[in-house]
């Protein structure tokens, strides 16, 4: 027998049935990578397995067939516990405190990036990968970075700024390299019948996007009604519980004689203070649970740009570090700077500095 | 790469010699049996072979056997046509907490239908207690059905027993046997079995048939409506080579029982014993002694049955962490936890199932791989690490 001295590199697929991971697939096997596909089952009950996005039970046939074309195992493995304390209690959570919390991010971050990375290792792994557009970079300080790509729509950097040293080196983007275009284009030239699908929805665990309706089935919180108020703290209404808003929102606040917009929620008394669209603009802001990425630390003051949504422009900033946490001060003010989500930031070629969540 | 098959409680490999005559009966027996004419017969006649064949491995006769699609269709059909047949005289059944899901399921169902379930609990080597099965019965009960042998655990119940209980007190008796039939001795009439179901592919036969045993004077509502086949019970062109198949299958393991089953239960003991003794922390599930002789499920605290599975499908071994049926579910076995086993251990458990085409040197490959999955997965375990440290 001849000796195995030139073993292939085991990488582990996340493979949701879609294109972009199918095709992340593909390429991985094409560059000599002993590639294995899995699904992570991560539904709760069996109407979310039904349509749940691209993580259902659709989405598990649809991934098994891909990975038959493709000759490569095929695996479902169980995250439902993992996926329900870290992202979904997380989300309700969130609400109840008058925030607005990211789901995606907590799900790479906790589910994707530390329950399959840990699970994925124990299987042999030298590598988990996942069809992000994204690029991972090692940088000339010896640090890995994402780089996200400021012209590509489908830029996903924002969502995994969370991203440990350790995770970053145990992970491969292959579709990075790639617009989404081009991957179609792949996923036709190799017959993946996949090739036009629909991109997965925003939140996959809301199927029906009616988010107050899913947080009143899904937690023991009441959502209580309260006052609106006026900037200067007087009461202009009633809401019908703070769940049911996020800073920025215009629609659904009832009749004030202007155009009224959140400014902010305060859980503790229960009040949604509602102003002008340019009280909703703010010069600064500060966040914290901070992870550092293409730097190790913030020396003095630094010039970055900043988002802080995932649709949300690219902003010209300065951070400098408080203690834990950072402040950030934009050079014109930013619309709809929301507690909950996450503000990331980028050096002028699109690697991630760091990134923390908004207070 | 190796390609090691160690489970066959899921399912066996086909013989050579019934997949050759069973192909040799689809291309050139290919008349309908309910003709008259020559090719026709030809194809009664080996249903009636069959049915014969199958008859004596369970010492019936052969006016009691039915073939059907599955040993999952047999129970169902068992199940739900004497609850139908029998509504006049009760509305109770009793069965065991550890039946395959064809059982649990079926009495779930009816249970949404008018009916009343007992599921008897087990003790804590996997055996149906007498004195349990006694105390649940009640006028109204019209049947137990209680499982020959278990699928995840091989152990085997009091058949003779619980047949002299349910005759005793004029109750009818159904077992599941899917996993005995040729692993252990089995006699309708000295065991007082009313119904039986079997399926073809667990005994080295094809997939898609299965039968079921029904006593003479067991009233069974048809299952299937349409022709006279199956008298007119199980209606449906007949699956010809492959319910020949079965019978030829039976006929072969009948013939060489006893050796087999020497053979399997000899690699059986060394794996747990090996296991046992390499393998710290280890421990097997449910009584060695009434257990099936190719039957070995055993948990590894500390670790996943999950990932164990994996690690050993991609050294070419195949096993399973429960049924195969529950396998895809990823929750934890209702059988496992039926013996009193916590979520975590019943996690950390695998389902070895020698059949008759495994062999020592097999079964050494598998202990060294498992030795080193369970090494490794240890290591990267929280759970160990904590444990480890404490000691």
């Amino acid at each position: 027998m001849v000796a195995m001295s030139t073993k292939k590199k085991r990488v582990i697929v996340g493979m949701s049935g879609g294109v972009d991971s199918s095709v992340c697939a593909h390429i991985l096997k094409e560059q000599g990578y002993d590639v294995v596909g899995v699904t992570m089952k991560i539904w709760q009950n069996d109407d979310m397995a039904n349509d749940g996005g691209c993580c259902g039970l659709s989405a598990v046939n649809d991934a098994r067939r891909v990975a038959d074309s493709l000759s490569i195992p095929f695996y479902v493995l169980d995250f439902r516990e993992e996926f329900k304390k870290t992202v979904i209690d997380y989300f309700i959570r969130e609400y109840f405190k008058g925030r607005t919390p990211n789901p995606c991010i907590a799900c790479n971050r906790h589910v994707k990036w530390e329950a399959f990375l840990e699970k994925s290792l124990g299987l042999e792994a030298d590598f988990i990968a996942t069809g992000h557009y994204a690029k991972i970079e090692r940088l000339e300080n010896g640090r890995f970075a994402i780089k996200g790509s400021f012209e590509n729509k489908k830029d996903q950097s924002y969502a995994l700024y969370n991203l440990t040293q350790f995770q970053l080196e145990k992970t491969l983007m292959p579709l990075g390299n790639y617009s989404k275009e081009e991957i179609r284009d792949i996923a036709k030239s190799i017959g993946l019948d996949v090739a036009n699908k629909p991109d997965s929805q925003e939140i996959c665990f809301i199927p029906d996007n009616d988010y107050g309706n899913f947080l009143k089935n899904n937690s023991d919180y009441e959502a209580l009604t309260g006052d609106f108020v006026d900037i200067n703290g007087n009461k202009i209404g009633t809401h019908n519980g703070i769940i049911y808003y996020t800073v920025g929102q215009r629609k659904g606040l009832g009749a004030f004689g202007k155009p009224m917009f959140v400014k902010n929620i305060n859980p503790t008394k229960n009040e949604v203070m509602l102003g002008s669209d340019s009280d909703v603009f703010e010069n600064s802001l500060i966040c914290d649970d901070i992870n550092m990425m293409a730097i190790g630390e913030i020396v003095g003051e630094i010039d970055v740009l900043a988002k802080t949504r995932y649709s949300q422009k690219l902003a010209k900033a300065k951070i400098k570090k408080d203690g834990e946490r950072i402040i950030c001060n934009f050079l014109e003010p930013q619309r709809a700077i929301t507690p909950g989500q996450s503000a990331v930031f980028y050096d002028e070629i699109g690697n991630i500095l760091c990134g923390g969540t908004i207070t | 790469m190796n390609k090691i098959y160690f489970d066959n409680a899921a399912t066996t490999r086909i013989r050579e010699e019934v997949l050759r005559e069973m192909v040799t009966n689809l291309a050139d027996v290919y008349g309908n049996p309910s003709s008259v004419y020559k090719t026709g017969r030809e194809a009664r006649a080996l249903l009636d072979k069959a049915r014969v064949q199958v008859a004596n491995i369970l010492r019936a006769d052969a006016s009691e056997i039915f073939f059907t699609g599955s040993g999952t269709e047999a129970d169902n059909w068992a199940i739900r046509g004497i609850a139908k047949s029998y509504k006049d005289k009760g509305n109770h059944i009793i069965t065991s907490n550890i039946e395959h899901h064809a059982v649990l399921h079926t009495c779930e169902y009816l249970e949404k239908n008018g009916y009343e379930v007992t599921y008897l609990p087990v003790n804590s080597d996997g055996i149906v207690e007498i004195e349990d099965l006694k105390k649940a019965i009640r006028p109204e009960t019209i049947l137990i059905t209680i499982m020959f042998a278990n699928n995840e655990i091989g152990t085997i119940q009091p058949i003779t027993e619980i047949g002299k209980v349910a005759k005793e007190n004029g109750i009818i008796f159904h077992t599941d046997a899917v996993q005995a039939v040729g692993a252990d001795e089995i006699d309708v009439n000295a065991m007082n079995i009313d119904l039986l179901a079997l399926s073809a592919h667990k005994l080295h036969g094809p997939k898609g048939v299965g039968a079921l045993y029904v006593r003479k004077g067991v009233k069974l509502e048809p299952f299937i409506h349409g022709g006279k086949q199956e008298a007119g019970k199980r209606a449906g062109t007949e699956n010809v080579a492959g319910i020949a198949a079965l019978g030829h299958a039976v006929e072969l393991l009948q013939n060489e029982m006893q050796e087999k089953n020497e053979k399997v239960l000899n690699l059986r003991n060394m794996i747990i014993d090996e296991l046992l003794e390499k393998i710290p922390y280890s421990r097997l599930n449910g009584s060695r002694e009434h257990r099936l002789p190719g039957n070995i499920n055993i948990s590894f605290e500390f670790i996943e049955g999950e990932s164990m599975l994996l690690l050993l499908d991609m050294k070419g071994i195949a096993a399973s962490s429960g049924s195969a049926c529950t396998s895809g579910s990823l929750d934890p076995s209702h059988v496992l936890l039926a013996l009193g086993l916590s979520h975590e251990i019943a996690h950390g458990s695998l389902r070895i199932s020698i059949g008759m085409y495994n062999t020592e040197e097999e079964a050494k490959i598998l202990i060294t791989e498992l030795e080193a999955i369970v090494k490794r997965l240890r290591e990267m375990s929280p759970l160990w690490n904590d444990f480890i440290n404490k000691q």
